[in-house]
């Protein structure tokens, strides 16, 4: 279920202009890692270059590899379609489809090139929304609207979306930037009992919330507006956050700065 | 950046110029409640002005106005809507069946699929190609398409003539069947820039969910794009449904001006509403005029249902909307 991130040498491009530079980390199964830094650092490009996401953006693309278990996601002959199957997103904003119930939404990846009779779609829809701890709020309500549920609610719903599809790894952008400290303390449970099954990655702003839930932590920083972001450290979160070895962790850590 | 506009806005500087800016919120609420007044008057004057001028006609009807399949209110004082009202439903319902499919896929190209340049030449395009005045849509009918369509309504006919709608003994340039194609033409300009409009609309956000959920382009479009554009849609598609029943020049210069009811569309006959008003006002008599004046409110009558019911369906799934999120 649960497989290793390996990238070596990886940049980023919006255009011309260059993102991210020569990123090179791995990232271990069954592990929640952390992505932390000031605002613009790409921490969130480098996030969705994991899943090919980056390319999306017009003008937007990606020098370097990524493996997956060995396979170079960025190899000829591989499809990003088949790479975001197998690596799920979350996103900083709730993003529950809003023409579909609360049903459809998580069965929304499911129905994509694949028949499933509806006996088994039920299993899977409660099953993905026991595991993202919403069942119990929602199962009287499944064909009311998405959109219809609080912030954080809607949040778990997206995480059920994209657990649903039984993914090898996940990807969180900020999931909790924008939702109340209730609503994050049931998101950040979910992501410690959701790392038995999967490698989760997180981008966060919050660096309680970073030591809080992940074994390892990586600090992006960038040398000046306009350069592209770099990783400046990676280490087991508890070091990070006691003894870090680079200067420039410790002053953004302890707040001196960003 | 907020905090300093959002005081100037609420703050000391309301009360600092109350006085005035009390008038001039006066004012303002004046001439928008007057402009508002002023439609719902002008919409009532013309109301009345075409029950007066409709009802000594039908007064003087010798036949039943609503089922009567002649039309002969100079003569014989007998004449009837239904003909007219079946022409002008099923010419429209045809060009709406043949353009919204060709008119969302432009639309769907322009927004999500075309490189960036040739989508804005082709918007241009579009644009232009609904200012193009309807009496040249006609003429380029009669001149090229009443000519060239009887081959492929020989074709329809031959091959799929067990379907009533192809069926008839012999095929016609100028039938019912030219007369849709035509339409479809005219309104596909409308529903694909309004529909191109909508397609844009759809927040990034909700069509990234659906590409990292590993969907293809089309499945991104069926999963995102298409529902959040439905209400949009279909109000486009009404737009171009009144456009297409109210259209008569076009209309006019090629249906054969015939009275009869039939499905078979691809055969000699066929009119409507507007194109009759348009051929026979010219040499009516006082109840004859009367007479094209009321089946000018049918048609007024047979717009405001169908838009109504356009408005039911969209309503239907407002929770869906997605306008709250």
């Amino acid at each position: 279920m649960s497989k290793q991130i390996t990238v070596s040498g990886l940049d980023a491009y919006y255009g011309s202009h260059k993102a991210i530079e020569d990123v090179s980390m791995t990232i271990e199964p069954r592990s929640v890692t952390a992505f932390i830094g000031p605002s613009g650092c790409g921490k969130s490009t480098f996030l969705r270059t994991l899943n090919r996401m980056h390319e999306v953006i017009p003008g937007a693309r990606v020098e370097g590899k990524v493996l997956l278990d060995g396979v170079d996601l960025y190899g000829s002959g591989v499809e990003p379609v088949s790479v975001r199957r197998s690596i799920g997103m979350v996103f900083q904003r709730p993003n529950p489809f809003p023409t579909m119930s609360i049903y459809e939404n998580v069965a929304a990846g499911l129905r994509l090139n694949r028949r499933m009779p509806r006996s088994q779609t039920d299993e899977v829809v409660e099953e993905s929304l026991r595991g993202a701890n919403l069942w119990n709020e929602v199962k009287d309500r499944l064909n009311k609207p998405g959109a219809g549920l609080s912030g954080g609610q809607q949040q778990r719903l997206c995480i059920a979306r994209a657990i649903a599809v039984k993914p090898q790894v996940l990807l969180m952008d900020e999931p909790c930037s924008a939702l109340d400290p209730i609503s994050t303390l049931a998101i950040e449970d979910l992501i410690t009992k959701l790392k038995q099954e999967y490698t989760i990655v997180i981008v966060t702003h919050n660096m309680q919330q970073a030591a809080r839930i992940s074994d390892r932590t990586a600090f992006f920083n960038l040398a000046a507006q306009g350069q592209p972001g770099k990783v400046i450290e990676m280490d087991v979160t508890t070091r990070m956050f006691t003894s870090p070895s680079e200067k420039a962790t410790e002053d953004y850590i302890t707040g001196r700065f960003g | 950046m907020t905090a300093p506009t959002s005081t100037r806005a609420g703050g000391p500087a309301a009360s600092r110029s109350a006085p005035g800016r009390t008038r001039g919120e006066g004012a303002f609420r004046y001439l928008a409640t007057g402009a508002g007044i002023l439609v719902l008057v002008i919409m009532a004057a013309i109301a009345v002005f075409l029950v007066v001028e409709a009802v000594p006609a039908l007064r003087a009807n010798e036949g039943d106005f609503l089922t009567e399949v002649i039309w002969d209110p100079n003569g014989s004082h007998t004449f009837g809507i239904a003909a007219l009202a079946f022409g002008t439903v099923l010419s429209s319902l045809l060009a709406l069946v043949m353009a919204v499919p060709v008119a969302v896929g432009v639309a769907l190209f322009i927004s999500h699929y075309a490189p960036r340049r040739l989508a804005a030449a082709l918007g241009y395009v579009i644009d232009l190609l609904a200012a193009v005045p309807s009496v040249v849509y006609g003429l380029w009918g009669i001149v090229f398409l009443v000519p060239f369509i009887t081959g492929p309504e020989g074709f329809l006919n031959e091959y799929f003539g067990w379907i009533p709608l192809f069926a008839g003994e012999s095929v016609a340039g100028r039938s019912m069947f030219t007369a849709s194609v035509i339409l479809a033409v005219m309104i596909l300009p409308i529903i694909a820039a309004i529909s191109r409009e909508v397609f844009l609309q759809v927040p990034k956000s909700h069509e990234e969910a659906a590409l990292a959920l590993g969907a293809t382009r089309w499945e991104m479009i069926r999963m995102a794009v298409l529902p959040f554009g439905r209400p949009g849609v279909i109000s486009a598609a009404m737009l171009g449904l009144g456009r297409a029943m109210g259209e008569t020049i076009a209309v006019a210069l090629i249906l054969p001006a015939t009275f009869g009811i039939s499905f078979q569309i691809l055969t000699a006959q066929g009119n409507s509403i507007a194109a009759n008003i348009a051929n026979g006002f010219g040499e009516a008599t006082p109840i004859g005029r009367g007479a094209l004046i009321a089946s000018g409110l049918v048609l007024f009558a047979i717009t405001m249902v169908m838009n109504m019911a356009a408005r039911l369906v969209v309503a239907r799934r407002k929770e869906y909307s997605g306008a709250g999120a």
